[in-house]
């Protein structure tokens, strides 16, 4: 495809999106406005399920099949990106290159509040996925939180430990299963908001780290250079 | 309502997002932008979606700001077999 017809394509699709996109913005309840069309559907099939959280009991209930491509385009851009990034080993291995475990010299104050958060942030991650058929947050939130804070260990300058602490084989493994739960849950047990916010905290959580340490690799590796 | 509070708060992220433009240097942007997305979470949060809004802090302020810098870094690392002016850039 020449650069073209590619710049026509680009432009034919710009188009369609952007007349589409004026004409349901025209359509739009007003701001602020009293009229709430889809929230008037919603939230009394969402309270009949006794979820005090209308947003997770939407999610993983009303609308699981699209939480559940959420959940599948998550996992396949954590894998793109495994596979992509996975180049290093060869790096590694054929420029005799090795890694440089994090940054050295690490102020103190950085390294004690670094050692102090990753408790208190990941106990933040487990609550944020338990409360989240109560509170707001839920397994999205909390997987994210949970993913993160491992990676206080790093930011206090101790790379092995983070890398001890998170092995990948593990991580890969979490990852699928919870990927595979997930869709065993959506597709029969959709509702079951608990049990689906831990698993899709797991998913997005290896996830994650998954995405993280590749990006961990690629920017630590040192070329060796005579 | 708490209109006066939404005008703040849209008004916070416009400049915010101005300081990201304006902000040269690819890793000081990177921090800029982590700022950003807290400022998104909290007009989310004054927009009372309380559930995407802690996905944007925890996305918008850590997870993509950090994978910016190890990008960028990872990128500098590659540039150090050319004659460079500034080294690796540590």
């Amino acid at each position: 495809m020449s650069h073209r017809v590619r710049l026509l394509v680009l432009a034919f699709g710009g188009a369609g999106l952007a007349v589409m996109f004026a004409m349901a913005c025209l359509r739009l309840p007003h701001f602020g406005g009293s009229w709430h069309p889809y929230g008037e559907r919603v939230v009394p099939g969402a309270l009949r399920r006794g979820t005090p959280n209308v947003v997770s009991s939407v999610n993983f209930d009303q609308r699981a099949f699209d939480t559940l491509g959420e959940e599948l385009i998550l996992m396949a851009s954590a894998l793109a990106a495994v596979l992509i990034l996975r180049t290093v080993r060869a790096e590694q291995e054929e420029s005799a290159g090795r890694h440089a475990y994090g940054p050295a010299q690490v102020f103190d104050a950085l390294r004690i509040t670094g050692y102090l958060l990753l408790p208190i942030t990941f106990l933040t991650g487990v609550y944020v996925v338990a409360h989240g058929y109560l509170s707001p947050g839920g397994g999205f939130q909390g997987g994210v939180v949970l993913g993160s804070a491992i990676h206080l260990i790093y930011l206090a300058g101790d790379y092995p430990a983070l890398a001890r602490i998170r092995p990948i084989p593990m991580v890969e493994s979490g990852e699928a299963l919870a990927a595979g739960a997930f869709v065993i849950l959506a597709l029969g047990f959709a509702g079951q908001v608990t049990p689906m916010n831990a698993v899709v905290g797991m998913e997005v959580g290896c996830a994650v780290v998954l995405v993280l340490a590749r990006f961990f690799e690629q920017a630590l590796l040192v070329k060796e250079h005579a | 309502m708490a209109e006066p509070m939404i005008v703040a708060t849209l008004l916070l992220t416009a400049f915010m997002a101005t300081a990201i433009v304006l902000t040269r240097d690819p890793a000081r942007q990177a921090i800029v932008l982590s700022g950003y997305g807290l400022v998104l979470g909290i007009l989310f949060l004054v927009l009372q979606a309380p559930d995407v809004a802690m996905s944007q802090a925890a996305v918008g302020t850590v997870v993509v700001p950090l994978i910016v810098i190890l990008a960028i870094h990872a990128i500098r690392r590659h540039h150090v077999r050319e004659p460079d002016k500034d080294g690796d850039g540590t």
